[in-house]
Order: C-alpha cells, then sequence, then structure tokens
C-alpha cells in the first residue's frame, strides 16, 4: 500500500495503522509538541495516543495509531497551534455521508477482548438480543497483539472459533454512556462515521485497561514507547519499533514486551525493575535484569530521539525504552454512566466501585488482567446480563400484553405475544443474530499459558517532586501532549491547590484530544506524592464523553444542509417559488414575504401590495395558521375557560375573535374560533403557536378539567386556506364560492369552493371587506391559481403586517412578549367580567398587574413622515437625542411601516405614563427621531371599510373549471421511482380517506391515544369522526432494506416481539404515525406541510444504504 | 437520554415527550389571596432527591402522566 507523509512516499502493509507503517518506515519523529516544540514520536498503540497526531485529508487532526492505512492515503504532522494549517482541507471537499442509527438490544458488550468476547457469547446463547461493539477492525482486543496460547493454540484460533450470537458492529467505538443505558457509538466507514444510538437492558462492559506510563526526565523523546504498544507493533503489525531497548518494567507486562520484542529479533540491553530482586522473573528473559532500579534520564541525538537510556550511573544504548508504568483499567465508560471508581491498592489503579445503572464490568476494565480470569470473567458478566435483561423484558411484555393496556393492534388482528420469536428471522438489519443463540454450547474457560501476575511497584514518578528536584537534569513530563511537566504540578501545589480538578485546569494536564489517558494516572500520582495523600484520596477527574474525538459532521449525519432544520410548506409553496416570492421563516414554515414583480424593491412591492388590498382586491395563503377541530357538548363551557371572552354563547355559524392568557395573565394566543354546531368549533391560532395552543388545551383538559366532554384533533395541514382581503373580495367570492355570497360580517358558510366542500368565512385582518376560503389541502393550488387569475394580487406576510397595524391589531409575538396583558393592549373589551373565571383572570387583579403606571399599547406618528423608525428603538420623553446621564426609559417600539394608505410612516409602541398628543424621542442606535403619540388605530377606526364595494350589475358567473388536486408527493413520484432498488422502495400510497375520532372504539382502525383512533381507506363515517384526509400524506417503505432506512431516524424499537405494529414517534425531525402493514412493509403517515421535508430526507436515507 | 415509561405507549426516548413541571398543583380555586395565588402561578419545589412530575407524550398519544424522578440520579418510577 503506498501513502505519504509530509509528501514523502512510503510503503505499508494491509493491516497497518498509519503509526504502524510510519514506524515500519523508520519515521521516528511524528510531529513536534505544541507548547515546547519538543519532538516526538509514536508513544501507543490505540486511542490513548497523545503524540502522534496527524492530518490526514479533509480531516484535521487524528491519532495516527487509529488511522486504518489505504492505498493512497495522505497524512501530515502538524504544525501551528489551535488553528487548521492553510494548507489543510480547503481544496479537499468533504465527500463523506455520515449517518446514524438507533439500535436496541438486552445486552450491548462494549469491548471485543477476551471477557467481551466471553460475554457475547454467553449472553446470546441465552436468547438475548445482544450487541457487541468493538473499535478494532477485527474482534480479539489485546489478544491481536499478544503471543498468549489458548488450549495451546494461538488465542485468535480460540477467538475464530467462537460462536457469536449477535449483531457484531467492529470500529465502532462506544464514546457516550448517559442516562438509563444509553450508549452512543461511533461505527468508522470509509464513506462516513455512522453515529449509533444504542438502548440497552444490560451493559457489559469490557472495555480493557491502558497501560500507563511514569514521570521520569527524558521520558518524552521519540523512542520511548509503551512497552504495550512496542509488543503490539511486534507481534500484530510485524514491525520492529527499535533495534535495541530496555525495557522499564513496573509490572509483569514489561517481561512479556520484552520476550516478544526478542522474539521479533529485537535486542533487550536490560529490564529495569523498580521491584526487589525476589519479586523478578529475570530467569525467564535473557537479559540483564536491573532489580530495585529505575530509568533515571535519557539521551538522544542532535534530533533529540532516543540514543540511550541513563540507569543510575549506567547508560544502555538503545533506541527503544519500552515502558511498563503498570495498567489503568478503562473506567472512562462506567464512570461516565455515574458509577464511582475506587482505588485499588494492591492494583495501584482506580476500578469500578458502585454502578449507577444496570451495568457490570468485566475483565481488565475491573482490574482482571490475565487472559483466562477476563474470559471467565465476561462469561459470568454475559450470563447475568443476559437473565436479568430477559426477566426485565418478560415483565415489560406481559404487561403490554394486557388488554387496553398498549398501543393496540389493527382491529381484526392478534397482536404478538411477548414469548412469540419464530419465523421472525430474516437477512436484514432487522433481525438478529440471536435468534440463532438458542441450544449453542456453553463456552468453556480455555487454558492458558500465561504466568500468575504480581503486584505492580507504586511508581509515578522518579525523584522526588520537589522544586528544583526533577527540573534540575531535565524535563519529566506527565501530560506529553499538552507539555505539562513534574515541575508545573510542583508549581500548582506550590499555590495552594489542593482538588485534582483545579491543577487540570490550572495547568491543562488532561485537556488534550487525549483527554488524559496516558496522563491522567501519572498526575494523580504524583499530586498524591506532592499532597501527601492516597491516590484515592486524590481522586480522579470527571470523565467526560467522549471517550475519543468525534467531528461535528459525524454528530451531524445527514440533518445538514437543506435537512438541518424540517421545512413547512404549504400546498401553493410551488405556486410561490414558480410566482417569484422572496420568503421568511415563521417557525419552521416557509411563508411568502412578499412578490416582487420585475425588479421591484420590497418598499415598492410591499406599497403596492397594501395598494391592492386597500382600493381592490388582494389574496394571501393564509395556510399556516394553526387550526383546532373541537368537539363535545361541553366544548362551548370548555372554551369559555380558556379564551377570556365568551364562546359559550356564540349562534352557530359565528365567528369571534378571542385571547388566550397563561395563568399569569399574559397574552398567550389569539384567533378567531367559529361554531360549526352546536357541539363543535374551529379554532384558528396563530402560526407560530399551533402546536403550542393544542398542548395547552390538552393540558388544561386532561389535567384540570377531564370531567367535560370536549376532545380536540388538529386540522392545520387538513385545509389549505386563502384570504381574499379588498374592497372587490365579493367579485371573486361570486365566482369561486356563490354560496357564501351573502356571508355577514364575522359569519361562516359551509359551501362548495370550486366544486368541492369548502368552508368560507367572512373574517378581515386588514379591515377591509374579507374571507378566508378554505379546501381540502390537495386542491389548495388550484384555489390560490384561480383566486389570483380572477385578479387578486398576491400580498406577503408583510403586507398582512401593515395592514392590521394601520387597523391597530396587535401581533402576537410583536406587539407582546409575555409580559403584556389584553388590558395593556387596551383590549380589556374582550376581558368579559360576567364569566366566573377563566386562564388568567385572577392574575389580572394582581398588584403589578392591575397597577396603573404599566406599558401599554399607543400608535406613534415619526415628525419627518418619511422617517422609518425602527423597530425596537427606545422611546424617551421630550424632544432631541439625550445629551448624556440617565435617561428614564418609557417603552419601545414594536411595529414600523411605510402606509400606502396614510402616505407616511407609522408605529406601534408599548410605552408607560405616555397620553395622546405627548411628544418623544425614540432612539436607536445613533438615529433619534421625534414621534407624537396617537391612538393605535390609524386607518378607518369607524369601520366603514367593513363591507367592500356591492357585487357589479350582471350576473356573477361561477367557476366552471376542473379543481385540480395535488399531492404534497406528487412532485416527487420520478425521484422516488428512481431512488427505489430491489432491497428497499419508496413510494406515495395514493389518496385514501382518512378519519381520527374520539371517545368510544370505532371498531376499525389504528388506536393512537387511550382514547383516539385513526381510521384510513374505505369506510362510511361514523358520527363525529373527523375528517383528516388532508392531514397527512401516505409513504410506504418496502423491502428487506425498509427497517435499514428506518433506525437512521426513527428512535424506537421495531422488534416484533416490542413494535405492537404501528406507533406515533418521531421520524428524521417530524412526527410521525408509523405502520407495519406486512413484515417488509412500512406505511409513513406524515403532516401534509412536513411530507416535502421527509420525502427529501427519504431520499437522501436511500442514497445513503 | 431518558427512558419515559408512558401508560399507554410504554417505554419511549425523552425526546417524545414534553416536561410539564412539578405534578400535584391543583388549581385554585375559590376566594384566593394574591399571595396564595402568586405561589400557584410562579412557585415550585425543586429538591434535591425524589421529585412527582408531569410529563406529556406531546410526539406519541398525547397523554399527560406523572412520574417520580430522582433529580440526582435520574431514576424515574411510575406513579399510579
Ligand atoms: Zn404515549
Amino acid at each position: 500500500m503506498r501513502f505519504t507523509f509530509d509528501g514523502r512516499p512510503m510503503r505499508g502493509e494491509p493491516g497497518d495503522t498509519l503509526a504502524a507503517a510510519l514506524l515500519r518506515n523508520g519515521v521516528r519523529v511524528v510531529g513536534h509538541s505544541v507548547e515546547l516544540g519538543r519532538p516526538r514520536g509514536v508513544f501507543t498503540a490505540g486511542p490513548e495516543e497523545p503524540n502522534a497526531l496527524v492530518r490526514v485529508g479533509a480531516d484535521p487532526m487524528l491519532a495516527a495509531t487509529v488511522v486504518e492505512l489505504y492505498d493512497g492515503l495522505e497524512a501530515w504532522s502538524l504544525r501551528g497551534k489551535g488553528r487548521l494549517t492553510p494548507d489543510a482541507a480547503d481544496d479537499r471537499p468533504d465527500d463523506r455521508r455520515c449517518d446514524k442509527g438507533y439500535l436496541h438490544c438486552d445486552v450491548l458488550v462494549i469491548g471485543g477482548g477476551p471477557a467481551g468476547l466471553a460475554a457475547t457469547a454467553a449472553a446470546g446463547r441465552s436468547g438475548a438480543r445482544v450487541i457487541l461493539v468493538d473499535d478494532q477492525p477485527s474482534l480479539g482486543g489485546d489478544l491481536l497483539n499478544s503471543r498468549v496460547l489458548l488450549d495451546g493454540a494461538p488465542a485468535l484460533e480460540w477467538v475464530a472459533g467462537l460462536t457469536l450470537p449477535a449483531r457484531i458492529l467492529t470500529r465502532t467505538t462506544a464514546v457516550g454512556y448517559y442516562d438509563h443505558n444509553y450508549v452512543v457509538a461511533v461505527e468508522r466507514r470509509a464513506r462516513g462515521e455512522r453515529l449509533w444510538h444504542i438502548r440497552a437492558r444490560r451493559v457489559v462492559l469490557a472495555t480493557g485497561a491502558h497501560e500507563r506510563s511514569l514521570a521520569f526526565p527524558g521520558n518524552d523523546r521519540p523512542g520511548v514507547m509503551l512497552a504495550s504498544a512496542a509488543r503490539a507493533y511486534a507481534n500484530r503489525y510485524g514491525v520492529r519499533p527499535g533495534r535495541r531497548a530496555v525495557v522499564f518494567a513496573c509490572a509483569d507486562s514489561g517481561y512479556t514486551a520484552a520476550l516478544d520484542l526478542l522474539a521479533a529479533g529485537v535486542e533487550v540491553a536490560a529490564v529495569v525493575d523498580p521491584r526487589p530482586a525476589g519479586l523478578t522473573v529475570a530467569a525467564e528473559v535473557p537479559a540483564e535484569v536491573l532489580a530495585g532500579a529505575v530509568v533515571t534520564g535519557t539521551t538522544g541525538d542532535a534530533a533529540g530521539v532516543l540514543t540511550g537510556v541513563l540507569v543510575g550511573e549506567r547508560h544502555f544504548e538503545a533506541d527503544l525504552l519500552a515502558v511498563a508504568g503498570g495498567w489503568n483499567p478503562a473506567v472512562h465508560l462506567f464512570s461516565q454512566s455515574q458509577g464511582r471508581v475506587r482505588f485499588d491498592e494492591g492494583l495501584q489503579a482506580f476500578v469500578p466501585g458502585t454502578s449507577a445503572q444496570a451495568e457490570r464490568s468485566a475483565g481488565a476494565c475491573r482490574g482482571l488482567y490475565g487472559t483466562r480470569e477476563a474470559i471467565a470473567d465476561g462469561h459470568t458478566a454475559g450470563t447475568e446480563a443476559a437473565e436479568a435483561a430477559l426477566s426485565s423484558r418478560t415483565a415489560l411484555g406481559a404487561r403490554a400484553a394486557l388488554g387496553g393496556r398498549a398501543a393496540g393492534s389493527r382491529a381484526g388482528e392478534t397482536g404478538g405475544t411477548a414469548g412469540s420469536r419464530a419465523g421472525e428471522a430474516g437477512g436484514t438489519a432487522g433481525s438478529w443474530a440471536g435468534e440463532v443463540g438458542w441450544g449453542v454450547a456453553p463456552l468453556r474457560v480455555p487454558e492458558c499459558d500465561e504466568q500468575p501476575l504480581r503486584p505492580p511497584a507504586a511508581l509515578w514518578v522518579v525523584g522526588d517532586p520537589v522544586p528544583g528536584g526533577t527540573e534540575a537534569v531535565e524535563p519529566a513530563f506527565v501530560d506529553l501532549q499538552r507539555d505539562v511537566t513534574v515541575a508545573d504540578l510542583v508549581r500548582a501545589a506550590g499555590t495552594g491547590m489542593r482538588s485534582i480538578e483545579h491543577v487540570k485546569r490550572y495547568t491543562t494536564a488532561g485537556t488534550g484530544a487525549d483527554q488524559g489517558k496516558t496522563s491522567g494516572a501519572v498526575v494523580v500520582g504524583v499530586m498524591s506524592a506532592l499532597l501527601g495523600a492516597g491516590p484515592g484520596e486524590v481522586g480522579t477527574t470527571t470523565f467526560r464523553p467522549p471517550y475519543v474525538p468525534e467531528s461535528f459532521a459525524t454528530l451531524a449525519g445527514r440533518d445538514r444542509g437543506e435537512l438541518s432544520d424540517p421545512v413547512r410548506t404549504t400546498a401553493m409553496h410551488d405556486a410561490h417559488v414558480a410566482r417569484g416570492a422572496v420568503f421568511e421563516d415563521v417557525g419552521q414554515w416557509k411563508r411568502p414575504w412578499y412578490f416582487p414583480r420585475d425588479g421591484e424593491s420590497m418598499q415598492a412591492a410591499v406599497l403596492r401590495e397594501c395598494r391592492a388590498a386597500r382600493t381592490a382586491v388582494a389574496a394571501m395563503d393564509a395556510s399556516t395558521l394553526g387550526k383546532i377541530d373541537i368537539r363535545g357538548s361541553d366544548a362551548g363551557a370548555f372554551l369559555d375557560r380558556i379564551y377570556t371572552n365568551m364562546y359559550s354563547t356564540l349562534p352557530v355559524g359565528a365567528c369571534r375573535y378571542g385571547l388566550m392568557c397563561g395563568a399569569d395573565g399574559m397574552v398567550f394566543d389569539d384567533g378567531t374560533t367559529t361554531r360549526l354546531a352546536d357541539d363543535h368549533f374551529l379554532m384558528t391560532t396563530t402560526t407560530g403557536n399551533a402546536a403550542a395552543v393544542l398542548d395547552w388545551l390538552e393540558e388544561w383538559h386532561q389535567t384540570e378539567w377531564p370531567d367535560l366532554d370536549v376532545s380536540f384533533t388538529s386540522v392545520t395541514d387538513h385545509w389549505a386556506t386563502v384570504a381574499v382581503a379588498g374592497p372587490r373580495a365579493r367579485q371573486i367570492i361570486s365566482v369561486i364560492a356563490p354560496g357564501a355570497l351573502e356571508l355577514a360580517f364575522m359569519r361562516y358558510a359551509s359551501t362548495a369552493v370550486l366544486g368541492v366542500a369548502g368552508r368560507v368565512f367572512r373574517i378581515s385582518f386588514s379591515g377591509e371587506l374579507a374571507y378566508e376560503v378554505n379546501v381540502p389541502w390537495r386542491y389548495g393550488r388550484a384555489l390560490w391559481e384561480t383566486v389570483l387569475e380572477l385578479g387578486a394580487v398576491p400580498y406577503g406576510t408583510e403586507t398582512m403586517h401593515v395592514l392590521r397595524a394601520e387597523k391597530g391589531f396587535p401581533i402576537v409575538g410583536q406587539e407582546t412578549d409575555g409580559t403584556v396583558t389584553p388590558q395593556d393592549l387596551g383590549m380589556s373589551w374582550i376581558v368579559s367580567r360576567r364569566k366566573p373565571d377563566f386562564v388568567g383572570r385572577r392574575s389580572h387583579s394582581r398588584p403589578d398587574t392591575a397597577r396603573a403606571d404599566r406599558k401599554r399599547l399607543i400608535g406613534l406618528l415619526p415628525e419627518d413622515p418619511a422617517a422609518l423608525v425602527e423597530e425596537g428603538a427606545q422611546l424617551i420623553a421630550g424632544e432631541g437625542a439625550p445629551s448624556g446621564g440617565v435617561v428614564p426609559m418609557l417603552g419601545h417600539v414594536t411595529s414600523s411601516y411605510r402606509s400606502a394608505t396614510l402616505g407616511r410612516t407609522f408605529s406601534l409602541a408599548l410605552a408607560r405614563n405616555v397620553a395622546v398628543g405627548d411628544r418623544l424621542t425614540a432612539v436607536s442606535g445613533g438615529a433619534a427621531h421625534g414621534v407624537t403619540v396617537v391612538e393605535p388605530v390609524f386607518y378607518d377606526p369607524e369601520n366603514a371599510r367593513r363591507d367592500g364595494d356591492p357585487l357589479p350589475a350582471g350576473v356573477a358567473v361561477p367557476y366552471q373549471g376542473e379543481c385540480r388536486a395535488e399531492s404534497p408527493a406528487t412532485a416527487f413520484a420520478a425521484r422516488f421511482g428512481a431512488v427505489s432498488t430491489e432491497t428497499v422502495r419508496l413510494r406515495e400510497v395514493p389518496f385514501e380517506s382518512m378519519w381520527e375520532v374520539r371517545g368510544a372504539d370505532p371498531g376499525v382502525g389504528l388506536r393512537l391515544g387511550p382514547s383516539w383512533w385513526f381510521i384510513s381507506g374505505n369506510f362510511l363515517p361514523g358520527p363525529g369522526w373527523v375528517d383528516v384526509s388532508d392531514q397527512r400524506t401516505i409513504l410506504e417503505l418496502s423491502g428487506p432494506g425498509a427497517e435499514d432506512v428506518l433506525i437512521t431516524g426513527c428512535p424506537i424499537d421495531l422488534h416484533p416481539d416490542v413494535f405492537p405494529g404501528h406507533a406515533q414517534t418521531l421520524l428524521a425531525q417530524t412526527s410521525v404515525l408509523l405502520e407495519r402493514r406486512a413484515p417488509d412493509t412500512y406505511r409513513i403517515y406524515v403532516r401534509s406541510s412536513f411530507t416535502k421535508y421527509l420525502a427529501e430526507w427519504l431520499i437522501d436515507a436511500l442514497a445513503a444504504l | 437520554m431518558l427512558l419515559i415509561d408512558c401508560p399507554h405507549c410504554g417505554p419511549r426516548d425523552e425526546t417524545e415527550f414534553r416536561y410539564g413541571g412539578q405534578a400535584g398543583i391543583a388549581y385554585p380555586t375559590g376566594e384566593t389571596s394574591d399571595a396564595r395565588w402568586a405561589e400557584y402561578v410562579f412557585l415550585r419545589d425543586n429538591p434535591k432527591g425524589w421529585f412527582r412530575e408531569r410529563w406529556f407524550h406531546v410526539h406519541g398519544c398525547r397523554t399527560w402522566f406523572d412520574v417520580e424522578r430522582h433529580t440526582v440520579t435520574h431514576e424515574i418510577r411510575n406513579t399510579t
């Protein structure tokens, strides 16, 4: 395999890491340290690497020890500090496709070494659903690096012979362990990482241990390496990490490394063991063993690379110093799970103490370093985990099977019980190798040729860490990546710091990309010596996710670009785009802001649109307003409690504008609500608050007044709405909805619109004659196009805002900000005094809410009629800009526009202690404008414009054309087809009638909630069925790969034992109703406004497979 | 990521729910003093330990229900 390092061509072997390949090519210096610029080489063989950080392709910083070599790889050493090198990445487009996925299991095993493999084998054979994640390309853990024999044969033969009934994810690092056994793991794929979100009933941590270094002078030279790393390069990669080695063996693993190096043809000059002579196994190692000795320094060549090792007075020539400082169990994930570690005196290491979650550590990560011990421990851990998981699964399954308890199945079908597993096995992601676990022979713990291990030396630092002590010779490093030395720790202790967390922040030890994996224990050991306290008393710093660095691209996955945030669109969206509309974001909606004609400025377009609405006729897409269907015999009484004004007395067919307040009495939302029948209302909400208002209604109904007979159904996406406004609006209505021609102001008609069943409301937000015309969503575009063809001028939200402001109508969220009462808005008239109570009523008489000097809604006219005061400008008393000092602020400007009708600018504002006629100054930035306070109604205060022009003479001809239906997914048909494969097919299901039903079981359909059903298909609707045929679009995913697509965005468990056949849940970033119609066929019912977003997301998901 | 056991749907991820604050705060009826009303509107317990709180399964069955959660360990136990 060819690759380059800093432009130099090199060759490596398949299976090499970049670090192994660099050593293979004799590269000793991989980079220079950030702070001191000292040369550094490969120090480890894993993710704990502090030194060998490189840039690879577009990745600015990776540890060479975890980069798998590929042909053509280009790597560079790092330069600079804290920023990308100028030559990095710019010209290298990042073409990776990162993704994510959700998995569920009974037992998650983290780590594929001896303990993890045994745990997987044991858990899998019990029938549990097991996932094994391991960060290496192949299983074995430390066995990959070792020459140990199991049952007399190479250990990897034992690995190969294992039966592992589990889903196995290699090259996958568990990086985060969160509440309730939620583990996040990153799978490295050539085409981009995949972030796995795994929910496990039980977790077995088999994360192994990290060898540690210790602090001695000159311990950072290239050529100084962990003994375990030297052994890995020799055994696994066939790379000699040096020609002549000294081994610093504080633990027995140093002797194993010495033997392995000898076997690989490396000369071993000496083994230096701090422990007394009686403890060494010198006879086994054909090299000089210096018992009771320590490495006191190193020598180097001109480049700083290791040439020799000092042991007191003696100097050994060597180009490799293998340091076996002892082992630290990898307790990172355990600690992230909020488990508490404790210091084990025998092991001289922190080990898992008290668990906080349903997990258990096994093998080396709890200090059982022997291979045989780890296998036995893993086997026990896996067995116990599976038993515990299966018993909790059974309990849950039994509960789910209780009648009426769980989300039910489609009527007429019987749900599968928790115990039925047969026939579900398939070849896809959905299937579990665990299905074949039954009957697998139990694992036998193999014999191993390892010697029993003896306690390591309790040595963290050579020499006394006192001021001037080690500093005199050469720096002794504790954190190689951060260039933190023993002297730095001495200084920290000298300032009086006692907490290890303070020392970390003061010295930066442990804050590098390696997060102190090799340095943490050394820092604790040195601080322990400095403070005269045991390491257990000093404690560790907090282990935080992620375990290894992850890129933002990995975390973002496919939620980038257009998919980064869902965009909601109306039925008319494509027409708006074709017409050149400029859009604004309102919540997640795209709404036309204005419709510029060729070359027109925004100001000119808005003035023109306003003029059309005031003098002729104009039309706006009002589909985004929230619409809630409210039914029940107590619906009127319920609305009386929610709105400040009265609804129970509203006549059938009448509309009423209403305000609702929070319990604190502040305005929460507004809109018109219409009585369609005695027990049936339609509420409209503001665009941005639609979901919040529905939540609000359900909260009060369910938690305070469950006795009221009332139910709520969102129909926001069922109806498309066009507001037709202007003195000539009646002419358009006479053509499109002649049945609504005679409507009085604030009245409603259920009538044919363009020949389809529609609803027309005569309500006005502009003061002009106006109608809100509703048709089912699929006819929305046809309605819009027809209204425009009939001469209406399209207008956007800006014009709508100007028109309502001229009439002094406030906008919730613009004139209000959660601190404004109806009285503050001058709307005391809408606050009922007759009703005994409504939400917020009591707050209106609180002293603060009732005080006289509150800010109130006012109008402002700038003295310069061409000057537009900035929204948000502060109001101060008197004229002219403040000349300094503290000036009381009276309020602020909430809305400001140019009015075509008034021929001048005007504003709305909230201000205290002002009266009509007062002259104030509006200040913002550097601008100050003189303004005069006026009543906040600028136009037609006597409402003379409300009824518009009469219909001209002559008979209006009702619309004769066809009203074309168009689903939000229609435009995607070809792309759905193009992206579909043999494995997975995506299509839109042709239109079906759909209903939502509340209350009693209708006997058909899907149960969505305790008394909530969803019905689709050919049915004769029963009484009380709410037509929601256009509220959702039906997309269908089918084929063996369907589940592979769904798990990239759906967090729930789709396993047949758990998934009841349908569920309301999340898919990507939107709510859906998901229904499994057949083993490989899913229907996705998605809100019509989210359909385009979800269609793009699904197309992207299929393309990413 | 909490796993919250909806009484209707079973265990689901926290992201499907909306938090509803302390449970068991009754809406005061009848004559209520300013102080009592302010307490209802503005004051909530904030214990270290077990806390009875409301959750709303907003992306699922849209049911409000109570759970007990330990504010230190995040352990959850259902209330019936
Ligand atoms: Zn639920």
